[in-house]
């Protein structure tokens, strides 16, 4: 049905996304864990509360965050080419996607650790922790189910997003689906890049769902 | 050991709100190797009392003082320092869900920089002392409310502390396993000498392992001393409340009605008399019965048992003259037995009432 040039663009296209989400991904991971820990412990009555850092980090993750994608998208070109040299490509999409998935992570982080029970802060307290180690040794280990859950909806959210930055030259499924399905009016193609998302989403929230059992001890049968 | 000088804790006005005055005026000693039990109501302040021992809850003034060290006086390292020698157990456990029973009990010494080698050699005693040797590699979701406990208590254990501070740690469990805590926590006073502080609202724990209580309420210590004390002669209301149900000092309502609080014609005063420590057991009352020609009619009496002491009270109606009646009473106090006059028995009413 579909001709081989096209399945070698399709294979290509989904490199491409699988490239943008992964390393979007574990960026926005390494700078929202810690922004979302950060947010977590700085909140009133919390282990470090600092409000005004709170009130001013909180600020920026939700002007991030009320930005439509596809505006944050073209509003940071600037910054996009200064990161990456350009603002057109795969490796250039990777920048908005990053930017975008950060305070995601972020927020999502600052829920899990929000919802660790305050009890075993206390208990830790009780026993000299530093405020690090609780952070290390019982916030983010206790957290850990509920992050799982969180990365792995975040990575689906960057699926959908990556399909975006096809619209303004970013390259991957979405790019083909729109160059190809709808410019070309190659419905076959469209409903192969569908596909390809669904099966896609359905393999990452399957193994989001399986880590976050592994990681989660609280419901053991005895 | 503890020692709480003029400790005060005030919670800020919420809004229009009075300042909450938590703790008021708290001066308490507690001496090494006692397991001094603090009982109050919800909100009675107890729990902020245990708290301000390992400054979990920071007094607004006064001092508390640990094996000789003002802890509220120490550097946030010093207080870190001093607190690897507090050890606490929690209501909730407080255990890491996702941490096994061995690394849950390793937590403290990991905090404390301890090398591996030598966590495993603490541990795995600690889990033989709470019986827990075959849960070391589950997971608390794994484990009974009683074993949870356990597993708190070998942490709480783990950095070798000189003091044990129990928050309500057995108000989660079933009574039968609440016994088995307790019995724990009192081997591990005898055994290792350590001073245990647990607050509490079961009379029933003082009771059983405490050798000395303080009773709060409204943010004060209104009644402290050893445990027998306190139970055989509670001063305070608030202190009858909890210790009437265990201690049995009442009368049957079917008595209490041929009760009169004042005298009438005909009518035989009613004595309560309580017995304390080694003198429940001497035969102090058939001896006044035959020296002062006087009959007592027994109404109720019971024996219990505090701290291994036996602790008796007997509620008697004597019949005899005045002069034998008021010589009685005061033999008995030479005696040291505690004499209460409860009323007079309406004589009307004898063959109603029997």
């Amino acid at each position: 049905m579909l001709s081989p040039e096209i399945y070698a663009l399709l294979f290509k296209a989904l490199l491409d996304t699988l490239h943008m989400v992964a390393v979007s991904g574990i960026l926005g991971t390494l700078l929202g864990l810690p922004i979302g820990v950060l947010l977590a412990v700085t909140g009133r009555g919390e282990l470090l509360q600092n409000l005004v850092f709170n009130r001013v980090v909180g600020a920026i993750v939700n002007m991030t965050r009320s930005t439509p994608f596809i505006i944050l998208v073209v509003a940071i070109i600037p910054f996009t080419r200064l990161v990456a040299g350009t603002s057109i490509g795969t490796t250039a999409a990777i920048v908005p996607l990053t930017v975008a998935a950060t305070p995601f992570i972020a927020r999502i982080v600052e829920g899990a650790i929000r919802e660790v029970d305050r009890g075993l802060i206390e208990a830790a307290q009780a026993m000299g922790a530093t405020p690090f180690q609780i952070i290390r040794k019982v916030l983010l280990p206790e957290a850990m189910p509920a992050i799982a859950l969180g990365l792995t909806l975040s990575a689906v959210s960057l699926i959908g997003y990556s399909a975006m930055v096809g619209a303004v030259g970013g390259g991957g499924l979405g790019d083909l689906g729109i160059r190809y399905g709808y410019q070309r009016f190659l419905p076959e193609v469209m409903l192969a890049v569908v596909v390809v998302l669904i099966v896609l989403v359905q393999i990452v929230q399957s193994t989001g769902d399986w880590i976050a059992r592994r990681v989660n001890k609280r419901n053991l049968k005895s | 050991m503890i020692t709480f000088e003029h400790v005060e804790k005030t919670y800020p006005a919420r809004g229009a709100g009075a300042p909450v005055h938590a703790l008021t005026d708290i001066d308490l000693t507690i001496e090494r190797g006692e397991i001094y039990g603090i009982i109050g109501r919800s909100g009675a302040g107890k729990s902020t009392l245990l708290r301000t021992v390992n400054l979990l809850e920071k007094p607004t003034s006064g001092r508390v003082l640990v094996d000789g060290v003002d802890i509220t006086g120490l550097s946030p390292a010093q207080l870190r320092e001093a607190r690897h020698s507090i050890g606490m157990i929690f209501q909730h456990f407080n255990l890491l869900s996702s941490r096994t029973v061995f690394d849950n009990v390793a937590l403290p010494l990991e905090l404390a920089g301890v090398k591996k080698a030598q966590i495993k050699e603490t541990v795995e005693p600690l889990l033989e002392l709470v019986g827990l040797t075959d849960k070391r590699d589950r997971y608390p979701a794994e484990l009974s409310g009683g074993q949870k406990q356990r597993v708190g208590i070998a942490r709480a254990l783990a950095s070798k502390p000189k003091v044990l501070l129990s928050d309500e740690a057995t108000s989660a469990l079933d009574p039968e396993t609440t016994e088995q805590i307790l019995h724990l926590l009192a081997d591990i006073n005898k055994r290792l000498g350590l001073t245990i502080v647990l607050i509490t609202h079961e009379i029933a724990v003082i009771k059983e392992i405490c050798h000395k209580v303080a009773v709060m309420e409204g943010g004060k210590i209104i009644e402290k001393g050893p445990v027998f004390d306190i139970f055989a002669h509670p001063k305070h209301a608030t202190t009858h409340t909890f210790v009437d149900p265990v201690i049995n000092r009442g009368i049957p309502d079917s008595l209490k009605e041929r009760l009169s609080a004042t005298e009438v014609p005909e009518s035989n005063i009613v004595l309560r008399i309580t017995f304390t420590g080694e003198r429940a057991t001497s035969p102090v009352i058939s001896a006044i019965s035959r020296k002062l020609n006087l009959d007592l009619n027994i109404w109720h009496g019971q024996i219990d048992e505090i701290q291994g002491a036996p602790f008796g009270t007997l509620v008697v109606e004597a019949i005899g003259n005045p002069q034998s009646i008021e010589a009685a009473i005061s033999l008995l106090k030479v005696n040291k037995l505690g004499v209460e006059v409860l009323g007079y028995a309406v004589p009307g009413n004898l063959r109603a009432a029997v």
